[in-house]
């Protein structure tokens, strides 16, 4: 589907390999260096190495990612705001499955995307970035992660970090073994006199060692960087609307708040660099285009929100040369920005409410939203199966104690298994009922059916069907029964 | 004779290929319209609770609230694919009317549960338009290679065909968009 990604690849992929040549030729001379002959032994100890640690990261690589932030998984019903939103570009990218979404507790706005394909992703943000945009801006910053995801950049660019890594090291290795030479070095004391030839492959060897290392990085960066510019290109025509993208990307600017345990390795997977905020970098040697300058282009798109806008804008800003082959660009017609979404700005301290709400919502507190417009707040463990509302009285059964004191009831085990959950129905109208993994589900009017599929945890509830005693169709239909709680009485 | 024989296979290889990637995007374009189809479906489910939670609030508006009612109602009813575009297309119109109201009513909108509720319908709208907006794109995509050389030959060999946009006509109002539907033809 997207020439624009294969158009892009190639000169991605002719960078990428004359990283590899400088690990190759290191590697090489390295060796040669060494031992006359030991050429071929050093090449084969670069490559495997680099191999190794490439399948390491190819494997582990965003579990590494996801732990070392400490990041938490949250579904749908902690945050639906955020589920949708991700949603949204979900559907607009024409992305096969859903994301996977994580939580980072931290103060600094910030936010990355991982996963080897795109049909296993996940997007991470930070609580500052919930607390601190609007709709718009997040949509923005998720339509920029969800564009890494489409590119696959992440593999990319992880397979990058590792060559890089691997470049490092292997120079870092020679330097040293020609500041203390160990034993290794058998030549020297055999070969002090002949071999012109050695003399060469040692300062070939030296140089490269010097060289390789600084050469990688500026190829790595510039891979980095394109691949930003991408990414924010293809934000702004899935929102169809740049300033959201760009006044996010302000907001993380100028935000004083550090992220704590970054290192180098993860920080291009950011949205925005997490490591050099703020300083004034030669360009060549950051992994990221000044954040500046990518609002700035987003902002003379000209009311345009395709391709050609950005580039043009690009153009304009930057006063590089086009940033997109003219190939690429065929396959898209060019798009006007849509108008702002119109929210309600929230206050700081409903938005830090917002935040804890959510945080203990992934900590396992329940919550019911009554009809009087409170939200009830559960811990964890909660076991009374009746609570009344603190602010009007109402009664509302709570849905997963009731559903365990069911299942106990009925002779299984103390704890609901996978496959065996029940709901037993109330009426004919709406109603909703909490699925032992937390989702919420609803049941239409309309709901024929004998048994309901989550789709979080894939467990198969059965419906039961109405018994009579319970509470009839029009009094539930009067007291207006909410999507996202049990139904309650007066 | 070893090159004719090589040309062949290339040539046959290239069949493949480009035959693979039409039907591909024929695929795309047909999930990006039941995409569509799901986000409306999910529209006709919420608007229910939603007017069972604003009644008590909105005392005065039981006009708009009637509206979005019947015009549900009728969307669900529709059955011809010109029916279900005014059916949908006059039922955004109530929704967006009815999301403007809501602004004179600070209780309503203090009201958790309605916000829940509101957030739902504010998504399913732009779901709505995106899957709209993926849908429009994939058919570009499609309708270009049936028409590029050389893959429209084997387009014209297999009968693939092009694919209309869902396009939506702008009216002069911004609140009042009218949307218009088309069907794939596959
Ligand atoms: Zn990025
Ligand atoms: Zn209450």
């Amino acid at each position: 589907m997207w020439e624009l990604i294969s158009a892009n690849k190639r000169k991605s992929v002719i960078l990428f390999s004359i990283m590899g040549a400088c690990l190759v030729l290191l590697g090489y001379f390295g060796g040669e260096a060494f031992a006359p002959g030991g050429g071929v032994y050093g090449l084969l100890l670069a490559l495997v190495f680099w191999l190794i640690q490439s399948v390491i990261a190819f494997f582990m690589g965003d579990s590494v990612l996801l732990s070392s932030s400490q990041a938490q998984e949250i579904n749908e019903w902690n945050h639906p705001k955020l589920f949708n939103i991700v949603e949204e570009m979900k559907i607009a990218s024409g992305l096969e499955a859903m994301p996977k979404i994580y939580l980072i507790n931290a103060e600094a706005p910030n936010a990355f995307a991982t996963g080897r394909n795109p049909q296993k992703s996940a997007v991470a943000v930070t609580t500052g970035l919930l607390s601190k945009c609007n709709r718009d801006e997040l949509q923005g910053v998720i339509a920029h992660e969800i564009s890494h995801i489409m590119n696959r950049d992440i593999l990319f660019m992880t397979f990058a970090a590792v060559m890089l890594g691997s470049v490092f090291l292997l120079s870092r290795l020679f330097l040293r073994e020609m500041h203390f030479p160990s034993r290794s070095r058998r030549y020297t004391s055999k070969s002090s006199g002949g071999g012109q030839a050695q003399l060469i492959i040692f300062i070939v060897a030296i140089i490269l060692a010097v060289i390789a290392p600084i050469l990688a990085q500026i190829l790595y960066f510039a891979i980095s960087r394109k691949r930003e510019y991408l990414a924010d290109a293809s934000g702004a025509r899935l929102t169809r609307y740049p300033e959201g993208l760009a006044s996010a990307l302000e907001k993380i600017a100028f935000s004083e708040a550090e992220l704590p345990s970054e290192n180098k390795v993860t920080a291009p997977l950011y949205i925005v660099n997490p490591l050099k905020k703020g300083l004034n970098l030669s360009a060549l040697t950051s992994t990221h285009p000044p954040i500046l300058e990518r609002v700035a282009i987003l902002r003379s798109m000209g009311g345009g929100s395709g391709y050609l806008a950005y580039q043009n804008a690009f153009k304009k800003v930057t006063g590089k040369s086009s940033l997109l082959p003219a190939s690429a660009m065929k396959d898209f017609t060019d798009v006007s920005a849509r108008e702002p979404s119109r929210e309600e700005e929230k206050s700081r301290k409903e938005k830090v409410r917002d935040i804890g709400d959510l945080l203990r919502a992934i900590n396992n507190f329940g919550f019911i939203l009554c009809a009087c417009g409170l939200k009830i707040k559960m811990p964890p463990g909660f076991k009374n199966e009746k609570l009344s509302c603190p602010r009007c009285g109402r009664e509302h059964e709570v849905p997963f104690v009731a559903m365990a004191a069911a299942t106990a009831v009925a002779g299984d085990s103390v704890l609901p298994e996978k496959n065996r959950q029940e709901y037993q129905r109330k009426g004919h109208g709406w109603e909703s009922f909490q699925c032992q993994c937390g989702r919420i589900m609803q049941l239409s009017p309309s709901f024929q059916g004998t048994h309901v599929r989550c789709n979080t945890c894939g467990s198969n509830i059965k419906i039961g069907n109405r018994s009579p005693h319970h509470g009839d169709t029009e009094t539930l239909r009067k007291i207006g029964i909410n999507p996202r709680s049990q139904a309650s009485k007066h | 004779m070893w090159i004719i024989l090589g040309i062949i296979i290339l040539l046959i290889l290239f069949v493949i290929w480009s035959y693979n990637k039409l039907v591909r995007m024929r695929n795309q374009v047909k999930n990006a319209w039941s995409q569509i189809d799901v986000q409306l479906k999910r529209r006709h489910d919420l608007i229910p609770n939603l007017v069972e939670t604003a009644k008590g609030y909105m005392m005065h508006e039981r006009e708009t609230l009637t509206k979005i009612t019947e015009a549900r109602s009728e969307a669900m009813k529709a059955g011809s694919v010109g029916e279900k575009a005014k059916a949908e297309g006059a039922l955004t119109d109530a929704i967006s009317k009815f999301l403007l109201v809501v602004e004179n009513y600070p209780d309503l909108k203090a009201n958790q549960n309605f916000l829940a509720l509101q957030e739902e319908l504010t998504s399913t709208e732009n779901k709505i338009a995106f899957s709209r907006q993926n849908y429009n794109d994939q058919v570009l995509f499609l309708n270009n290679q049936i028409q590029m050389f050389p893959s429209n030959i084997i387009a014209q060999t297999f009968h693939f065909q092009e694919e209309e946009f869902f396009e939506i006509e702008e009216k002069s109002e911004r609140e009042t968009p009218k949307v218009s539907f088309t069907t794939p033809t596959t």
